[in-house]
C-alpha cells in the first residue's frame, strides 16, 4: 500500500518536534550548568560566624574569649581584653586585694583607664570566679593520659 | 584552602568587612600583601610551632614546651617557648637594619647597619640555655601574678653572632660603665609609640663575656621572628628576659640600667627571704641574675607503663645559669635514696648539659622519677617549692614523672 504523502509529512514534523524539544532540554542544561553561580569563598569565612556567636556560652564557659559566665563579664572583657588577650586573666588567681593592685599597677604603667562604676562589679567578678586556692608546698602530678611503653 | 591564595582574592571591601574598618591607601597596597589583621591566627602555623605547645596568651604571644618536648639536645625552633611583653614588631625591613650603641659611658654614639655587624666582627657560635624568670610560676602558693608557666619556659639553642664584647670595645666605652640596656622594635599593648613593652639589661661584666652575643642566626638559620629576627641580644643562664629581641640600640649605662620592667617587682625577688604571701615593698626587691641549678627529665614523657622487669631508660637536661652541673641524680623513691645519672660536659659554658640513667623497679606499682642537679658550687635543687617571692621566679623544684610498673 502506498503511504499518504500528507501522512509522512505528519511523522516528519512530530519526530522534528521531539527533536527540537530535546535539544532544547540538553542545551538549557548545559546552559545552566555553565551559568550556574559558583558558591562564593568569601560566604564561607567564619569571620561572620564568630561576630554572629560573640556571646555564645558552652557549659558556663564564654567560648568567645574562655571568662566564666557570670555578674560582671561584659563589663569585665570591654575593660580588659582591649590590650591584653583574657587568657592573661584567666590564667591568675588573686584575691579581691590583689586584682585591685593588679588594676592600679596597670593604670599607673599600662594606660589602662579610669574604670569608673565599672571597677565594681568587675573585682565583684574577679575575686569570685578566679579566687586563689591553697595548692600546698607540691602538688601530687597529673597525668593527662597513661600510655604503654615499649 | 590556603589562606594566602584565598586572601588574594578578597576585595578591599571585604577585607574591610572583616577588619571593621576601612582600608587607608588600600589601592596602594602590593597585590600579595594582606594586612597583619587578616594574617593567620593559628599560632603553630604563624610561628611554626609544634602543636603539642601550649599557648599560655595571644596577646602578646605567649607560648612553652611540655617536658617531653623538650629531648633535643639542640632545642628546635617548634619546640621553643615564646615570652613576648609587647607586640611583635611588622615590616621589618633587613637592608635598613642598624644598631645604636649610645648611653652616658661611651665615648661618642655609633651606629652600625646589620650587614657591617656581620661583616666587621668575627663571627661565634654557642649553645646557650635561656629560661625564662617565671618559668614554674604556676606552682606558688600562693599563686603569682602573671603567665602561668608549668616546666616548658627553657631552651638551648645554637645561638650565632658577634660578642657584644667586640662591638663595645669598638665603639669605645669610659671606665665609669655600670650596666647596658637594650631597646628594641617591639611595641607597646597600648598603641602608646612612648612606651616600650621591655628594656632590661646585664652588668658590664655579663655584657663583656665571651659568649654574650648580637646574635643573627639560631640553629643555622635567620632568628625566627618570634625570637628575635634579625638580631638579638643572647645573655645565657640569667633570666632570658636580658636577651632583648629585635634589637635596634644598646645603651652603655654608667648607673643600673631603668629600662623598662628593670624596676618595681619585675625579674626581681625579696633582697631577703620572706614568709609565702609577705607583701614586699619595692625597694626590698633585687634583680634576678644568674639562674638557679635545674633539671628537667625529657623522656620519657610522664604517664609511662612499663611491663613488670623492664627497665626504665630515662634522659634530660641539666642547668645552673652562669655555673656548670656538677652531679645528676633522681629518685624512685619520693627522695629516700638517690642514685647518680650519666652526665655529659656542656658543649660550651652555658649550654644545658645531658643526662640519662638506667632505672630498675623493685615491684609492680605505682613511681615518680624525680630528678635532683647539683651546681659546681654544691647548690641542689629542692624538693618542694623554693622561697616564695610576690612575683614566682626561679622555681627550680625537682621535676618529676610518673610512671607505672603493671
Amino acid at each position: 500500500m502506498k503511504p499518504n504523502f500528507e501522512e509522512q509529512i505528519k511523522a516528519f514534523v512530530s519526530v522534528l518536534a521531539i527533536f527540537l524539544l530535546l535539544m532544547l532540554v540538553l542545551f538549557g542544561g548545559l546552559f545552566y550548568v555553565a551559568n550556574r553561580k559558583p558558591k562564593s569563598h568569601v560566604e564561607e569565612v567564619p569571620v561572620e560566624d564568630s561576630v554572629e556567636d560573640f556571646d555564645k556560652v558552652e557549659n558556663g564557659i564564654h567560648v568567645a574569649t574562655g571568662f566564666i559566665d557570670d555578674k560582671g563579664m561584659q563589663a569585665t572583657i570591654q575593660n580588659c581584653t582591649a590590650c591584653h588577650s583574657a587568657k592573661l586573666v584567666t590564667q591568675n588567681r588573686m584575691s579581691r586585694e590583689g586584682w585591685k593592685a593588679t588594676i592600679v599597677w596597670m593604670q599607673e604603667t599600662q594606660n589602662l583607664w579610669d574604670l569608673g562604676t565599672n571597677e565594681e562589679p568587675i573585682l565583684n567578678y574577679l575575686s569570685k570566679n578566679y579566687a586563689p586556692t591553697d595548692k600546698g608546698r607540691r602538688q601530687n602530678l597529673e597525668v593527662a593520659e597513661w600510655y604503654e611503653l615499649n | 584552602m590556603e589562606r594566602r591564595k584565598f586572601t588574594q582574592k578578597l576585595s578591599l571591601a571585604t577585607m574591610a568587612g572583616i577588619l571593621g574598618t576601612e582600608v587607608v591607601f588600600g589601592h596602594k597596597m602590593p597585590q600579595n600583601y594582606f594586612p597583619v589583621g587578616l594574617q593567620d591566627p593559628d599560632p603553630f602555623k604563624l610561628f611554626n610551632k609544634d602543636k603539642e605547645m601550649v599557648v599560655l596568651n595571644d596577646k602578646p604571644w605567649n607560648m612553652e614546651a611540655k617536658a617531653h618536648l623538650l629531648n633535643d639536645d639542640i632545642t628546635p625552633n617548634k619546640y621553643m617557648f615564646i615570652r613576648n611583653n609587647g607586640k611583635i614588631p611588622e615590616n621589618i625591613d633587613v637592608s635598613k637594619w642598624t644598631l645604636t650603641i649610645d648611653g652616658e659611658s661611651v665615648k661618642n654614639p655609633k651606629t652600625y647597619a646589620l650587614d657591617e655587624l656581620k661583616r666587621r666582627f668575627t663571627k661565634h657560635t654557642y649553645q646557650l640555655t635561656l629560661e625564662c624568670g617565671g618559668n614554674g610560676r604556676s606552682e606558688f602558693n600562693p599563686p603569682a601574678k602573671g603567665n602561668q608557666w608549668t616546666v616548658g619556659a627553657v631552651s638551648c639553642a645554637e645561638w650565632t653572632g658577634v660578642q657584644l664584647r667586640d662591638v663595645l670595645e669598638d665603639v669605645g666605652i669610659n671606665p665609669d660603665a655600670v650596666y647596658i640596656g637594650y631597646h628594641a622594635a617591639d611595641t607597646h599593648l597600648s598603641g602608646d609609640p612612648r612606651k616600650e613593652p621591655i628594656s632590661r639589661g646585664v652588668p658590664i661584666a655579663k655584657a663583656m663575656q665571651n659568649e654574650t652575643l648580637l646574635a643573627f642566626s639560631m640553629n643555622g638559620k635567620d632568628i625566627p621572628l618570634a625570637h628575635g629576627f634579625p638580631l638579638r641580644l643572647v645573655c645565657g643562664g640569667w633570666p632570658a628576659s636580658t636577651s632583648g629581641k629585635w634589637l635596634t640600640r644598646i645603651s652603655v649605662r654608667n648607673k643600673v640600667h631603668d629600662g623598662e620592667k628593670m624596676g618595681g617587682s619585675s625579674y626581681r625577688v625579696p633582697c631577703e627571704t620572706v614568709a609565702p604571701g609577705t607583701k614586699v615593698d619595692d625597694e626590698n626587691m633585687c634583680i634576678i641574675e644568674s639562674m638557679p641549678v635545674k633539671s628537667l627529665i625529657t623522656f620519657p614523657k610522664s604517664g609511662a607503663l612499663i611491663k613488670n622487669g623492664q627497665t626504665l631508660q630515662i634522659n634530660g637536661h641539666a642547668w645552673a645559669g652562669e655555673l656548670e652541673v656538677s652531679k645528676m641524680e633522681y629518685s624512685i623513691d619520693f627522695g629516700s635514696t638517690w642514685h647518680n645519672c650519666s652526665l655529659k660536659e656542656p658543649s660550651n659554658r652555658l649550654a644545658w648539659q645531658h643526662f640519662k640513667a638506667s632505672i630498675s623497679f623493685p615491684k609492680k606499682g605505682y613511681y615518680e622519677v624525680w630528678a635532683r642537679a647539683t651546681d659546681s658550687q654544691g647548690q641542689s635543687q629542692p624538693m618542694v617549692l623554693p622561697g616564695w617571692n610576690p612575683k614566682g621566679y626561679l622555681n627550680n623544684a625537682c621535676h618529676r614523672i610518673a610512671v607505672k610498673m603493671v
